[in-house]
């Protein structure tokens, strides 16, 4: 057992997926913890030139097969295991994204290694692995470790470090992997998809009126719509609602959606699943009214109110419009 | 014609307060009310969508838990063949546990393993790993995630699934059955059953139950939980109160502050 860290170095369409310098930070803190080596191990085709932005890594595990240029989720699980049975490293880093999801299973159901889902944070304690895992929802926290000294796969969530601790000038060296990925896999991709244009880009929004499953019905989006048309934004919303087709993919905010840094971030029901909250833990000013004192919403939001959404708006857009009339603005 | 398993669990329905067992190890079970998984929701309704639109028997495995019943008589009530219900399980499984159960029920009572094995892609208490990929290991499956659509390939051959990316971009991908497949999100939201048409399918369909007996404790867990807590609230936010015409105001007060209310 080498007992060194490894971190899966996302990668999607040619870039480095910023959750991959993230999880590169916290690899490092693992590894200098450890005493051990930090390898970045990078999966796809054409992708050499990425190796030198993961110079966080001590050195990069580099797998370059025009096989490999589009993340099939057993295709890559098929080319890591080898490699990670071979060198058995302490622990192996996998981003929880779209991209990466199911990968980090994989190879601990086909290798018979622990597996932690829902990480957020790890460290040493008396020399074994321990992580802080995020679950149900958010609302518990779990210390675990893995048990039998075999590679642990820990499934790391967004924002386990800030993404610029994971940068580095450094040219890391770099170790080319012979991989031979089968050439006709029960899984195979054809193409992209790009998403339609929605009616309002949410990215160049200085105020967005987010909703979720606490507005209930469709009918109530319209007094988010009168809030968001109130102070000059446009309505988002979390997972939940664009799944009963109540607003559109194109307003989806998260981690199948987009990721928005508006001024303001109004979260109306939204209980603040760490999907969600990925998409938006950036903007400046965030308010949340949740009917849930407990909701995670309420750990990355600015300003609180327990209480139900639907009564606070209308009297919240009164309210607005009434200080409008009051100062003569045109709104 | 397809077969098509659909694998559903019970998770805690996190809109009511969880409280954590005397161990500090796991969540009180006993306080807890329980709701079908998300996504398990959504990957039944795919699998309904799916026989409508092409022809398909729909099986629907469920692990027995409170308020399953009423999940499965659903199931049956929108269209499913058959529902199975296993029984004799402890509470608190981890997730390598419910994957090597349902493995055993796919293997033992659908006889062949069926052209689709449908879960949701991840549950709220998938600690040790998501149950598809285990269940696809286990079979010696292939698996692919974050599904949210399925039809049969235009040449006949297989199915196309679109699984979700970052950014609202979907990929294709040709899946040749078997698969195990991760469903995201169904094309539409799971339809709802009306009470009556609910009560109907508890007196005329039937649950088949199968005992999987485990033994009492876990087998040779590969993790160890030290500890569970709930997470501290409003680590950060400034909890506003009052009565709602006075939450009103200082929330005006803010967004003028944010220079979001042209005065």
């Amino acid at each position: 057992m080498s007992g060194d860290i490894w971190v899966l170095a996302e990668q999607w369409r040619g870039r480095i997926s910023e959750i991959t310098y993230e999880i590169l930070a916290l690899g490092r803190d693992l590894a200098d913890e450890a005493g051990v080596r930090l390898e970045a191990v990078l999966v796809g085709s054409h992708v050499r030139g990425l190796a030198d932005t993961l110079g966080t890594a001590d050195s990069v595990l580099l797998i370059d097969h025009p096989l490999l240029a589009e993340p099939v989720t057993p295709t890559y699980a098929d080319v890591l295991a080898p490699l990670l049975a071979d060198r058995s490293p302490a622990a192996f880093l996998v981003p929880l994204t779209n991209i990466s999801l199911g990968i980090g299973t994989l190879l601990a159901g086909e290798l018979r290694l622990p597996a932690v889902n829902f990480c957020r944070d790890a460290h040493f304690v008396d020399r074994r692995l321990r992580a802080t895992c995020v679950l149900y929802g958010g609302k518990i926290e779990a210390e675990v470790t893995p048990r039998g000294g075999a590679t642990a796969i820990l499934g790391i969530w967004p924002h386990a470090r800030p993404p610029e601790k994971g940068h580095s000038k450094r040219l890391p060296g770099v170790e080319e992997i012979a991989a031979s990925p089968d050439a006709a896999p029960a899984i195979r991709f054809r193409r992209y998809i790009n998403p339609p244009a929605g009616d309002v880009d949410l990215t160049k929004q200085e105020a967005l009126v987010a909703v979720g499953r606490g507005m209930r019905s469709k009918e109530n989006l319209e007094l988010a719509e009168a809030l968001a048309r109130g102070i000059g934004g446009a309505v988002c919303a979390s997972r939940p609602v664009v799944d009963q087709h109540w607003l559109p993919l194109s307003r989806q905010v998260g981690k199948s959606g987009l990721t928005v840094k508006p001024k303001l971030y109004f979260a109306l029901g939204i209980s603040g699943a760490p999907e969600h909250v990925e998409g938006m833990r950036k903007s400046d000013c965030i308010i949340a009214v949740n009917t849930d004192p407990q909701a995670p919403i309420f750990n990355v939001a600015n300003y609180g109110v327990v209480g139900d959404a639907l009564e606070l708006l209308p009297v919240l857009t009164r309210a607005v419009e009434g200080r409008k009339r009051a100062g003569g603005g045109a709104g | 014609m397809m077969k098509i398993a659909v694998l559903l669990k019970m998770a805690p329905d996190v809109v009511e307060e969880l409280e954590i067992a005397a161990s500090g190890k796991s969540l009180d079970f006993k306080s807890l009310r329980m709701a079908p998984n998300e996504s398990d929701e959504h990957a039944v309704e795919e699998a309904l969508l799916l026989k409508e639109r092409f022809g398909a028997k729909v099986i629907v495995v469920a692990l027995e838990a409170p308020e399953v019943d009423e999940a499965l008589f659903g199931a049956l009530a929108n269209g499913a063949d058959r529902a199975i219900k296993i029984t004799g399980l402890r509470e608190n499984l981890t997730t390598a546990e419910e994957a090597d159960v349902f493995t055993r029920v796919v293997r033992g009572e659908i006889g062949a393993i069926p052209d689709l094995i449908l879960t949701g892609v991840q549950a709220i208490d998938d600690l040790d790993g998501l149950i598809g990929p285990l269940i696809a290991c286990e079979l010696g499956l292939p698996f692919l995630g974050v599904v949210v659509g399925l039809s049969p390939c235009p040449d006949g051959a297989g199915m196309v699934a679109l699984k979700e990316c970052p950014g609202g971009v979907r990929a294709e991908f040709d899946v040749t059955p078997p698969a195990v497949l991760g469903i995201q999100a169904a094309e539409r939201p799971p339809r709802y059953v009306p009470l009556a048409k609910l009560q109907a399918a508890a007196h005329t369909k039937k649950i088949e139950l199968v005992p999987v007996p485990l033994p009492t404790d876990p087998v040779n867990p590969l993790i160890e939980v030290l500890r569970m807590r709930r997470r501290a609230p409003a680590a950060r936010a400034e909890m506003l109160s009052g009565s709602v015409e006075e939450i009103a105001g200082r929330l005006c007060e803010v967004l003028a502050g944010q220079d979001l209310i042209e005065e």
